[in-house]
C-alpha cells in the first residue's frame, strides 16, 4: 500500500480520562511542529473525560492529511493505563513499538502522575525531534512548578527505554 | 498598538475550534455567544481568552437572537453551539433567513458523527437547505480559520446568515494555521437604522422577504460556481470524487490518484461545476459523512455519480472506511474494539442521589449532562435521555397516564444548567397542568455545566470569564412559578435526610421541586477560587475600600 511508504510518523496515546493522555499527544504534537513539520492531532473530547477510554492519535511529517491514524498503522502506541493495552494493540503495525505504563518503573518517579511525560521521553529516543524542542514544548504544556519533575520523568523515561532490550515486550506481534 | 490580536501568534498548531476563535478575532467580531455542547464548546472559551467579547446564554435559541439583534444593529457576530443546539434554535434561524441582517452573522453548527458526546447523529446539512441559508464546511484547522472569515464576507455581502457546519474532527483535531493580517475591511461602528418591512415579519413583509430570500440564494450559487471555496484536484480520469469536510482529507490518503471536487460551500451546491466534473471522469463517487445529501442534490440534478453504501451513513468515515466506499466493499467491518465506558467520578455528588432512585425503584425521566451517566451500572437508574430538558415533560407525560402506583415513582431528573437552558419551560407546564398525583422535579444542581467542561452558566452568577454577574436562582424560580414544595438539600452531607424528604415528596400529590446542591468535586476548588476573586473585587470596589478594616464589606 502506498502509504506504508509515507514518511508520516504515527503515534497512538491511549490510556483513561484524567491520566494525561491528551497532555501527552498535546506535548508531541507541539514539538513535532516546533521542529518544523506538518502536523495533525485528534482526538474525542467530551462523555470520555469521565473516567472512560480516551485516545489520541498524532502525525506528522512533509505532509498529513487524515487526522486520523488508520488501524494497524501506528508506529508506535504510548499506553498509560494497564488495562488500556491490549484494546489498543490493534492499532500498532506489526514493526511498530509499544510503550506499556510498566516501561518506567514506579519508584523512578517522584510524581506518578508524571508518567505520561516519562512515556514521552522513551518514545523520544526513536524521533528525531531535538532536545530542545521536547523541552519547549513541555515547558508550554506544564505550569511552572511542575517543570522540573516532568523534566526528570521525561530523563527516567529515556534511560528506561535505552534499557530496555531489543525485541523484549518491544512490538506487537512476535 | 498592541491589541490581542497582534500579540497572538501568526502561526500556531491549533484545533478548528480555536481556529474559528482566532478568525473572530481578526474579522473584528464584536460577540460571540452560544451555549456549551461537545465539539463547539471551546470557540467562544478561545475567543474570549484572546480578548474577544464572548458570553454564554441560557440557551441556542436566545444566543441566536442576541446575535441577531447585534447583527441587524451593523456588528459582526459569532454565534456557536453543537448540532442539536441548532434545533433548539431552528425557530429565529428559518426567519433570519427572510430578515437577513445588516453587519455579518455566522452561525457554528458543530455537528457530532459517531456520537462522540452527543444523543444523535443528525447530518445539520439539512438545515442549510430547509432554512435557504448559505453552509461553509471546513477541512482543516486553516479552512476553520479562512472560512470564517470567508463566512463572514459572505454574510456582509448578501446580508445574511452563514453556517459553518464543522464536524468533531475538524473542531477537536490541530493542525497548523497561518493567520492573514486585516483579512476584512475594517467593522463599520454599529447604528441603528430602522427597516420594518425587512425586519417585521407579519405576513405582508414576510411575503416579499422570501422572494427576496430566494433571489440572494440564486445570486450566491451563481458565485459559488467559480467560487475559490471549492477546488478542484486534477488527477486521474478513471476516478473522480466529490467530498467536502473531514472526508476530503481521508479520501486525499486513501485515493491519492483521484481526481477529487473538494467543496468548500455546500449549500447552493455549484450544480454546474459539478456537473462538467462529473462528465469528465469515468467513475465519480460522492464520499461524504452521515446522510446523502450531496449525493442525493446530484442525482436530483441528473448528474451522473455513485452515492456510499446505506452501511455508511452511520459513524464517522475514516480512511479505512474511504477505502471501502471507493471499493464498493460493503462486507461487515470489524467490531469496535471494547472501550471502557465514562462512569460517574468516584467523588461525584450524584451517588447518593443515584443510590436512592435506585433503591426507591423510581423511574427516572432524565436528561443531559454528566448526571446521564447514572445510567450505568451500578445505578441503572435512569430511564428516558432525548433532548435538553426534555427530563420534565417526559415526566409529566408519565404521570398523566400510568397507573398510580406507577406514577407515584416518576421523578424527573435534571442538572442545573439544563434546568436553565429549557427545563423551566417544563416547570412552567407542571404548575399549569399538574398530574393528578403530583410530580416531583429533582435538579441535580452541582454549580456549573460539567459535562462540557465546567463552563458558567445563569445560576452560577458568574459570567463566561468568571466574573460575578446576575445570579439566577433555581429554587427561586420555582417557588415563583407557583410551586407547592421546594427544598434545597446537600445529598453528600445528608444521604439518609435526602431520601426520606424523595419518599415524602413521592407520597403526596403535590407539586415539588427538589434542588440537590452540592459541588461538581472536579469544578469545587475553581468555583471557591472564583468567588473569593470576586469577593476581593467587589470589596475593594465598595466605597469603605479605602479605610483599610478587614471588614470593610
Amino acid at each position: 500500500m502506498p502509504h506504508s511508504l509515507s514518511p508520516v510518523v504515527n503515534v497512538v496515546f491511549a490510556g483513561l480520562g484524567g491520566q494525561g493522555v491528551i497532555k501527552a499527544s498535546d506535548v508531541l504534537a507541539d514539538a513535532a511542529f516546533r521542529a518544523g513539520h506538518d502536523v495533525k492531532k485528534a482526538e474525542i473530547h467530551g462523555m470520555s473525560q469521565r473516567g472512560g477510554s480516551v485516545t489520541s492519535d498524532v502525525r506528522f511529517g512533509p505532509q498529513v492529511h487524515s487526522p486520523m491514524i488508520p488501524d494497524g498503522h501506528a508506529d508506535f502506541l504510548v499506553v498509560l493505563a494497564p488495562t488500556q493495552v491490549e484494546n489498543n494493540l490493534h492499532q500498532l503495525r506489526k514493526t511498530g513499538v509499544l510503550f506499556p505504563p510498566d516501561l518506567v518503573p514506579e519508584e523512578s518517579l517522584k510524581n506518578r502522575r508524571s508518567l505520561n511525560v516519562a512515556l514521552l521521553g522513551a518514545l523520544s529516543t526513536h524521533l528525531s525531534i531535538a532536545e530542545e524542542h521536547w523541552r519547549a514544548a513541555i515547558q508550554d504544556a506544564l505550569p511552572e512548578r511542575l517543570l522540573q519533575v516532568n523534566l526528570e520523568a521525561f530523563e527516567a523515561g529515556r534511560a528506561a527505554e535505552r534499557a530496555r532490550p531489543p525485541g523484549k515486550g518491544r512490538h506487537a506481534a512476535p | 498598538m498592541e491589541t490581542a490580536a497582534t500579540k497572538a501568534p501568526a502561526r500556531g498548531l491549533w484545533s478548528g475550534d480555536e481556529a474559528v476563535a482566532m478568525a473572530a478575532l481578526d474579522g473584528e467580531v464584536a460577540l460571540g455567544t452560544g451555549y456549551p455542547g461537545t465539539p463547539s464548546t471551546e470557540i467562544l472559551e478561545a475567543f474570549s481568552a484572546l480578548g474577544g467579547r464572548a458570553q454564554w446564554a441560557p440557551n441556542e435559541k436566545v444566543a441566536l437572537e442576541v446575535g441577531l439583534g447585534a447583527a441587524f444593529a451593523g456588528a459582526r457576530v459569532l454565534v456557536t453551539m453543537k448540532h442539536v443546539g441548532v434545533n433548539v434554535a431552528a425557530d429565529p434561524l428559518f426567519t433570519a433567513a427572510y430578515t437577513g441582517v445588516d453587519g455579518a452573522l455566522v452561525l457554528v453548527s458543530a455537528d457530532d458523527p459517531g456520537m462522540s458526546s452527543s444523543q444523535n447523529e443528525q447530518d445539520n446539512r439539512r438545515y442549510a437547505v430547509a432554512a435557504g441559508i448559505p453552509m461553509l464546511e471546513p477541512a482543516s484547522s486553516q479552512e476553520a480559520y479562512d472560512f470564517t472569515l470567508a463566512s463572514l464576507e459572505l454574510s456582509a455581502r448578501w446580508k445574511i446568515p452563514v453556517i459553518l457546519r464543522m464536524t468533531t474532527r475538524v473542531c477537536h483535531s490541530k493542525s497548523v494555521v497561518h493567520r492573514r493580517d486585516h483579512p476584512l475591511p475594517p467593522a463599520p461602528a454599529p447604528s441603528f437604522v430602522r427597516d420594518i418591512r425587512g425586519r417585521v415579519m407579519v405576513p405582508a413583509f414576510a411575503r416579499p422577504a422570501h422572494h427576496k430570500l430566494r433571489k440572494k440564494l440564486d445570486e450566491i450559487r451563481a458565485w459559488a460556481e467559480t467560487s475559490p471555496l471549492n477546488a478542484v484536484h486534477e488527477g486521474s480520469l478513471a476516478l473522480g470524487v466529490v467530498t467536502a469536510g473531514i472526508s476530503f482529507q481521508h479520501v486525499r490518503e486513501a485515493a491519492p490518484e483521484a481526481s477529487i471536487f473538494k467543496l468548500g460551500v455546500v449549500y447552493p451546491l455549484p450544480l454546474e461545476a459539478l456537473r462538467r466534473f462529473a462528465a469528465g471522469v469515468e467513475r465519480c463517487v460522492v464520499v461524504e459523512e452521515g446522510d446523502p445529501v450531496v449525493a442525493d442534490a446530484l442525482l436530483a440534478a441528473g448528474i451522473r455519480v455513485e452515492g456510499k453504501p446505506e452501511m455508511f451513513r452511520f459513524g464517522e468515515l475514516s480512511v479505512s472506511r474511504v477505502r471501502r466506499i471507493l471499493a464498493r466493499d460493503e462486507s461487515p467491518e470489524p467490531p469496535e474494539p471494547k472501550a471502557k465506558p465514562p462512569e460517574l467520578c468516584d467523588a461525584c455528588p450524584y451517588h447518593p442521589v443515584y443510590g436512592a432512585l435506585q433503591r426507591m425503584g423510581c423511574i427516572v425521566a432524565g436528561d443531559i449532562g454528566c448526571y446521564t451517566l447514572g445510567v450505568m451500572e451500578p445505578y441503572q437508574a435512569m430511564d428516558t435521555c432525548v433532548a435538553m430538558g426534555a427530563s420534565v415533560g417526559v415526566g409529566l407525560g408519565l404521570r398523566h397516564v400510568l397507573p398510580e402506583a406507577q406514577a407515584r415513582k416518576v421523578v424527573s431528573v435534571i442538572g442545573d444548567s439544563t434546568f436553565i437552558h429549557s427545563g423551566l419551560n417544563g416547570l412552567v407546564e407542571m404548575v399549569y397542568n399538574p398530574p393528578a398525583t403530583g410530580h416531583v422535579l429533582l435538579v441535580l444542581d452541582n454549580g456549573t455545566t460539567a459535562m462540557t467542561g465546567q463552563q458558567e452558566h445563569p445560576g452560577t452568577g458568574r459570567t463566561m470569564s468568571h466574573d460575578a454577574t446576575g445570579h439566577v436562582s433555581i429554587e427561586g424560580m420555582a417557588r415563583a412559578a407557583g410551586v407547592k414544595n421546594v427544598d434545597v438539600v446537600d445529598p453528600v452531607k445528608d444521604p439518609k435526610g435526602f431520601e426520606e424528604l424523595l419518599t415524602r415528596r413521592l407520597a403526596s400529590n403535590d407539586l415539588s421541586v427538589i434542588v440537590s446542591r452540592r459541588p461538581c468535586i472536579l469544578a469545587a476548588a475553581d468555583i471557591r477560587a472564583f468567588e473569593k476573586t470576586n469577593a476581593a473585587k467587589a470589596a475593594a470596589a465598595s466605597p469603605c475600600a479605602g479605610c483599610g478594616s478587614d471588614d470593610a464589606a
